[in-house]
C-alpha cells in the first residue's frame, strides 16, 4: 500500500479505464447503467477507506455525507436552477462542511464509541432529509432533478461519470500516498507512538474524515443525478453498513480493494436479485464469511494465493 | 379510551409552548408520555448497555431481538388468542433461547477479535434476522391490543393517562431497581462485576466465565425481547422498526454513558423529554432535538454523563 504506484499496477489501471471507456460501444443500455452504478459506489467506498483503512477508524455513518452532496447538487440545480459546475462545487463543499464539523465530534473519541457516534450523526442528517419535506421532499424523495442537457442520456452520463471518477480516485491515490497519507498510517499502526513523535493525532483523523467525507459527497452528488432523485434511503445507517461491507470485501489494507469489493458486491447484488428476495440474508452470509475467513479481502486472498503460487 | 388517546394526539400537533405553560394538565400528560416513553426504551438500552458493559461487544442485533419481542407478543396473543402477559413472558424466552443460539454459536468466537469485526458480525446477524422475520411473519403491519383492564384511563386528579402507560412508568424504575440489586447485591451480580473489570483474574479464581457472558448475553436480549412486548401495544409490530429502535438505543446509551445502568436509566429519560416536549414546542423535529442534545453532552462530556473516561492507550 505504501509503495508508489508499480508498472504493473499502472499498466492495470490503464486497461480497467480503457476497458470502461469502451463500455458503452457494446450497445447494451443496461451495461452502461451498471458500470455507470459501479463507478459511483466504488468512489463511495475507497473514499470511506480513506477513514478505515488509513486512519483505522470505523465510520459506520459515511452515508450521510453522500446523501448531503446528493441532496446539495440536486436542490441547487433543480429548485434554484444553478448549473452544474457551481452546485457540483457546492455539494462539495457541503459534504466537506458537515464532515468537518461532525468529525470535530467524533475524533473526541475512539474504536467504538467513534463507531456509534458516526453512526448517530448520519441518523441526525436522515432525521432532517426526512422532516424537511419543503425542501428535500421528505420520504417521498426528491424526485425530477434536472441534470444539466449535455450530460443528460446514458452514454454521455456515463463519460461523465467515468471522468469524475477517475479523477477523484486519482487525487484521493495521492492524498493517501502523501507524507499526509503515511502520517495516518502511523497513526492507524499505533496512535500513542505517534503521538510521542509529535503528530497531532486527533487533527489527523479529523482530516482523514473530512477527505472521506468530501470525496463520498462527490459520489452522492454523482449518485442523485444518475437516478435523477434522491431518496432518504440513501443516509440511513444500513446504507452506510453496506458501502462498509462493499470495502471490507475488496479488502481495507489495499488502496483500489474497495473499488473492487463495490464491484463485486453490486454485480452480486443484482444477480441474487433475480432469484431471490433474501438479498440481506446473502449479504449476512457474505458478510460473515469475509470476517470469519477472509479478514484482508479479496485483495488480500489475491496476494495470499499468489504467494502460495510463488513459492510453489 | 380513543377519544383520550384523540386529545393527546390533537393537542401535539398544535402550537404548544404556551399550552404547556397555560394548562397544566396538558403539561402533566406531556410529562407522562416523555416518562412512559423513556421507560421502555430503557428496557432495551439497558439490555444493550449490560452486553457491553461485560462482553464489550456492541450488538446491532439488539434492535432485531426488540422486533421479535413484538412480533412474539401478536402471534401469541392474536394468532394463538392466548394472554397479553404471556405474550410478554414468551418474548422473554423466547429472545433468551435466540440468544443462546447466537451466543453459543456466533459471539463466543468473536471476543478476542478487534471491535470492527465484532460490530459487524453483529449487523450480519441483523440482516439475517431481518429476512427471518420477515418469513415467519410477513411484511404486514399488525396491531396488539392492550392488555386486559389496562385499556382504559386512570384518573389521577390532575388529568386522565392511559392505565397502560402508566404502568409502563412504574415497570421501568422496577426494572432498573431489580438490575441494579442484581448485581449490587448477589453473588452473580459481584461475579458479573468482576468480569467487567478482570477477565483473566476472574478465570483464575475457578470462576466460569464463559458462563457469565453468556448470562449477561441472555439477560440482555430478555430485556430487549421483553422492551419489544410492552411497546407492542402502540408500536405496531413491523419490518424495519429493528433498525429505528437500536439508533435510539444508542443515542440514549451515549448520553448516559456506555455500561452504566443508571446512565441508561437517566439517558432514557432525558431522551422521552426532549422527544415529547421537543415535539410539542416544534412540531415534527422531534427526532433532531434528541440528536442535539447528544451533540451538548458530548462536548461537556465526551464518555456520557454516568461514564468514565476511555482508559488510555489504545
Amino acid at each position: 500500500m505504501t509503495q508508489p504506484l508499480s508498472r504493473a499496477a499502472a499498466l492495470a489501471c490503464i486497461v480497467v479505464l480503457v476497458l470502461l471507456a469502451l463500455v458503452p460501444t457494446l450497445g447494451s443500455a443496461y451495461l452502461v447503467d451498471v458500470a455507470t452504478e459501479i463507478l459511483i459506489y466504488a468512489l463511495f467506498a475507497l473514499s470511506l477507506n480513506v477513514i478505515i483503512g488509513y486512519s483505522g477508524n470505523v465510520s459506520f455513518g459515511h452515508a450521510a455525507y453522500f446523501a448531503i452532496g446528493g441532496y446539495v447538487n440536486a436542490i441547487l440545480l433543480t429548485t434554484y436552477g444553478w448549473s452544474l459546475l457551481p452546485a457540483f462545487v457546492a455539494a462539495i463543499l457541503a459534504s466537506m462542511v458537515a464532515s468537518g464539523v461532525v468529525a470535530y465530534f467524533c475524533t473526541r473519541l475512539t474504536d467504538i464509541y467513534f463507531a456509534m457516534l458516526t453512526l448517530a450523526f448520519s441518523m441526525f442528517i436522515w432525521a432532517v432529509a426526512f422532516k424537511w419535506r419543503s425542501v428535500t421532499g421528505g420520504d417521498d424523495g426528491f424526485v425530477g432533478v434536472d441534470v444539466p442537457e449535455l450530460i443528460d442520456s446514458r452514454i454521455p452520463f456515463f463519460y461523465f461519470t467515468l471522468a469524475v471518477v477517475t479523477l477523484s480516485t486519482a487525487v484521493l491515490w495521492l492524498i493517501c500516498h502523501s507524507a499526509f497519507g503515511r502520517t495516518l498510517l502511523a497513526v492507524r499502526e499505533n496512535v500513542t507512538r505517534a503521538g510521542f513523535v509529535g503528530i497531532d493525532t486527533r487533527l489527523m483523523r479529523w482530516s482523514a474524515f473530512v477527505v472521506a467525507g468530501t470525496f463520498g459527497g462527490i459520489a452522492g452528488a454523482i449518485f442523485g443525478m444518475f437516478h435523477h432523485g434522491m431518496y432518504v434511503e440513501s443516509a440511513f445507517w444500513t446504507q452506510s453498513a453496506t458501502v462498509l461491507i462493499m470495502t471490507l470485501l475488496g479488502g481495507m489494507f489495499s488502496f483500489f480493494g474497495p473499488a473492487i469489493g463495490a464491484a463485486t458486491l453490486f454485480v452480486l447484488q443484482r444477480l441474487t436479485n433475480e432469484y431471490t428476495e433474501f438479498w440481506p440474508t446473502v449479504l449476512g452470509v457474505i458478510l460473515l464469511v469475509i470476517l470469519l475467513f477472509v479478514p484482508d479481502g479479496l485483495v488480500g486472498l489475491a496476494r495470499k494465493i499468489r504467494a502460495r503460487l510463488g513459492r510453489a | 379510551m380513543d377519544s383520550l388517546l384523540e386529545f393527546i394526539r390533537v393537542d401535539i400537533g398544535n402550537p404548544g409552548l404556551a399550552m404547556l405553560v397555560g394548562n397544566p394538565s396538558f403539561a402533566f400528560i406531556q410529562l407522562m408520555n416523555s416518562v412512559s416513553m423513556g421507560m421502555y426504551l430503557f428496557t432495551i438500552a439497558a439490555g444493550l448497555s449490560l452486553i457491553f458493559g461485560v462482553l464489550k461487544v456492541i450488538n446491532f442485533a439488539h434492535g432485531a431481538f426488540y422486533m421479535f419481542g413484538a412480533y412474539i407478543v401478536y402471534s401469541v396473543t392474536q394468532q394463538l388468542e392466548l394472554n397479553f402477559w404471556l405474550g410478554v413472558l414468551a418474548a422473554g424466552i423466547g429472545l433468551a433461547a435466540l440468544a443462546i443460539v447466537i451466543e453459543r454459536g456466533l459471539f463466543q468466537f468473536l471476543y478476542d477479535k478487534e471491535h470492527l469485526m465484532q460490530l459487524l458480525l453483529t449487523f450480519a446477524v441483523v440482516l439475517i434476522l431481518g429476512d427471518l422475520a420477515k418469513v415467519i411473519w410477513g411484511t404486514d403491519q399488525y396491531s396488539v391490543s392492550y392488555p386486559d383492564g389496562m385499556d382504559g384511563a386512570l384518573n389521577l386528579g390532575v388529568t386522565y393517562y392511559p392505565t397502560y402507560r402508566l404502568f409502563l412508568c412504574i415497570v421501568g424504575p422496577a426494572i432498573a431497581i431489580g438490575l441494579w440489586l442484581f448485581v449490587a447485591k448477589t453473588r452473580w451480580g459481584r461475579m458479573t462485576r468482576a468480569a467487567t473489570q478482570d477477565r483473566e483474574m476472574l478465570a483464575a479464581l475457578g470462576i466460569n466465565v464463559p458462563m457469565i457472558y453468556t448470562g449477561v448475553f441472555i439477560a440482555g436480549s430478555a430485556l430487549a425481547g421483553i422492551g419489544g412486548a410492552l411497546a407492542s401495544p402502540f408500536n405496531s409490530p413491523t419490518p424495519g422498526m429493528d433498525a429505528t429502535v437500536i439508533v435510539d438505543c444508542f443515542v440514549i446509551v451515549i448520553i448516559g454513558g456506555l455500561g452504566s445502568l443508571w446512565g441508561s436509566f437517566f439517558g432514557a429519560l432525558i431522551y422521552g423529554l426532549v422527544y415529547n416536549f421537543g415535539s410539542v414546542i416544534v412540531p415534527n423535529w422531534q427526532d433532531v432535538f434528541a440528536f442535539l442534545l447528544l451533540m451538548a453532552v458530548l462536548l461537556v462530556r465526551p464518555w456520557g454523563l454516568f461514564g468514565r473516561p476511555e482508559a488510555g492507550g489504545h
